[in-house]
């Protein structure tokens, strides 16, 4: 808890959070950069949990537990996410969106 | 609690196993021997798949973190065949191009992972295990689809997927974060009665639901499905279509069923709108593809509309008809896929113009197909039309009658699709038709167990009448 911020100002910092990962997600021209942008989602998410769990429900601690795990799965697959963009980039030299396109429709 | 009670999650520890020796496998085989790793792997999970069927007790594990009773028991036992039978079809591919890159047992292992993921996800009690269910089934296969390190087109099908795997699984999780705030707890047992229908709670629900949407490709979410089926490996755009799409679809009924039971008047017009436009767009988009795999893509897209119709009557029929669909859906599905499988395996084409004359050259595999291609179509003697047949009944049974014509209407145009692939084999010539070739042992294997599944579930109705009674478990 903090004093002098309620839960509203919280949660629409973190709704803000959300929308600008998905407006990322879908802008971006870098995959990098689209990943970085789900990394705002999660941790939109994340932050979310702990606050409703501290402002809400002080008396358990399931909202925390989900964010370390959240924290710990996201780690995961930012690791897999960038494993995979290394190997694209050993075959086509570029990390760029446009040039993932040889499959359409 | 006593360690007896960890018997609860016998397929999972045995699954885990598995997973461990296959590790100790892979140190201690010399070089030379590899090839035995694929038999020793299908060995033992062909054992697990049979110790599977031995019943099991109903309980909770972990404070109600994991629960396991018969229903959930059978949808392991599906997932299990299924997985078996796609290992017996991908044998020959993995003892001839995987296993000498020294790549045979991350594939297993990469494949066991995400089976134990979807194992947890079904089992699941409450959001925290769903959540780590979910992305212990799905991060592996990412793996999987850019398995081929070589190829572009494999490396573009995994970003692809894991970019799109990620926003799911983000916009799920402030779904549920949402539904966290209004209901005080993750635990289903507790959101059951917690639950009402306020605005938050229902933006909460259509967040989660569009990650469970992703992995079922429903149509709003449905773009990462063609281009991943076609980049990633035969084996594993198999698994995806199949087994990864059956235990997303059983958790989402559970889910639907128990937990948002209360929001049922919310959901029933989403399920309403999104099975019409899965089901269009997927048959409509179907028609234009060459490519096979393309093809079974949006096939399977439209077959998870054709789900829906079961999903939104929420009584004990529409529970069993799903689960009887979706198995029906596996055998067909894998039969198809196999048969792509060994041809592209033997001669490297995929595309629908190279099927010509097949029938000529290589009978079996044509009949296999066309099996497979009836069975998805809904043409009365094989399995797949009881299974369509019974989806709708439920549905009218309810009083969907404009929603069960326009299904109906998909069966049709469904069926100009599936005939185009059965005129190609069957009447069409060609100078460069396939030449004749004998598969091996596993592959022969794999396809006749799945025409056997096509042929007897659709006339065997003790099993229904078996999946009926089970579905009493949810309702």
């Amino acid at each position: 808890m903090i004093a002098g911020i309620s839960i509203y100002e919280i949660l629409t910092v973190t709704s803000i959070l959300f929308f600008i990962g998905i407006y990322g997600f879908i802008t971006r021209k870098n995959l990098i950069s689209v990943l970085i942008s789900i990394e705002l989602i999660l941790n939109a998410s994340v932050v979310n949990f702990v606050v409703i769990n501290k402002y809400l429900y002080p008396d358990m601690l399931q909202g925390v537990i989900f964010s370390i795990f959240i924290i710990a799965v996201a780690a995961a697959e930012t690791a897999l996410a960038v494993s995979i963009i290394i190997n694209l980039y050993r075959q086509i030299s570029s990390v760029e969106v446009k040039d993932t396109e040889i499959m359409k429709y | 609690m006593n360690f007896s009670s960890f018997l609860l999650m016998r397929q999972e520890i045995i699954l885990l196993t598995i997973i461990l020796l296959l590790l100790v496998a892979e140190i201690s085989i010399s070089k030379s021997k590899k090839q035995s790793i694929v038999h020793l792997a299908i060995f033992l999970f062909g054992i697990h798949t049979i110790v599977g069927f031995l019943p099991i007790e109903s309980g909770k594990l972990f404070g109600g973190m994991f629960h396991s009773n018969e229903l959930v028991h059978f949808f392991k036992n599906v997932l299990n065949v299924g997985v078996f039978i796609l290992l017996l079809q991908s044998a020959d591919w993995l003892q001839e191009k995987v296993v000498d890159e020294n790549k045979g047992t991350e594939f297993f292992i990469l494949l066991f992972s995400s089976l134990l993921g979807m194992y947890f996800m079904i089992s699941a009690g409450d959001f925290l295990m769903f959540y780590l269910g979910l992305e212990l089934s799905t991060l592996p296969v990412a793996a999987l689809a850019a398995f081929e390190v070589t190829k572009r087109i494999s490396s573009e099908a995994g970003i692809k997927f894991i970019l799109s795997a990620g926003l799911a699984s983000g916009v799920s999780l402030f779904g549920i974060s949402m539904l966290y705030a209004t209901s005080g707890s993750i635990y289903f047992d507790d959101i059951i009665t917690m639950i009402s229908a306020t605005n938050l709670t229902i933006l909460g629900f259509v967040l989660f639901f569009a990650g469970l949407a992703f992995k079922i490709s429903l149509v709003p979410f449905h773009f990462w499905t063609a281009d991943v089926y076609e980049g990633a490996p035969i084996s594993v755009a198999s698994y995806l279509s199949v087994i990864s799409k059956g235990a997303a679809v059983f958790i989402l009924m559970i889910l639907f069923f128990t937990v948002f039971k209360t929001l049922m008047h919310v959901w029933e017009n989403i399920v309403y709108v999104i099975a019409l436009a899965t089901m269009f767009i997927g048959n409509l988009f179907a028609i234009r593809q060459q490519n096979m795999k393309r093809f079974l893509a949006f096939s399977s897209i439209a077959q998870a509309g054709f789900i829906l119709l079961g999903l939104i009557t929420g009584t004990q029929l529409g529970t069993a008809t799903i689960i009887y669909f979706v198995m029906i859906y596996i055998f067909s599905n894998l039969a198809a896929f196999g048969v792509v499988q060994a041809i592209s395996l033997k001669t490297g084409k995929e595309n629908m113009n190279d099927y010509e004359g097949l029938y000529r050259t290589n009978p079996n595999l044509s009949l296999v197909m066309m099996l497979a291609l009836f069975s998805l179509a809904g043409i009365p003697p094989v399995a797949g039309f009881f299974g369509k047949f019974f989806l709708f009944t439920a549905a009218a049974s309810e009083g969907y009658y404009l929603l069960v014509f326009l299904a109906v209407v998909n069966v049709t145009i469904s069926l100009y699709y599936y005939l185009l692939v059965v005129r190609a084999m069957f009447l069409r010539t060609s100078d460069q038709a396939i030449p004749y070739f004998k598969n091996k042992l596993y592959m022969r294997l794999g396809l006749l167990i799945t025409v056997i599944g096509i042929l007897v579930i659709g006339l065997y109705s003790p099993l229904y009448d078996y999946i009926f009674e089970l579905s009493k478990n949810l309702n």
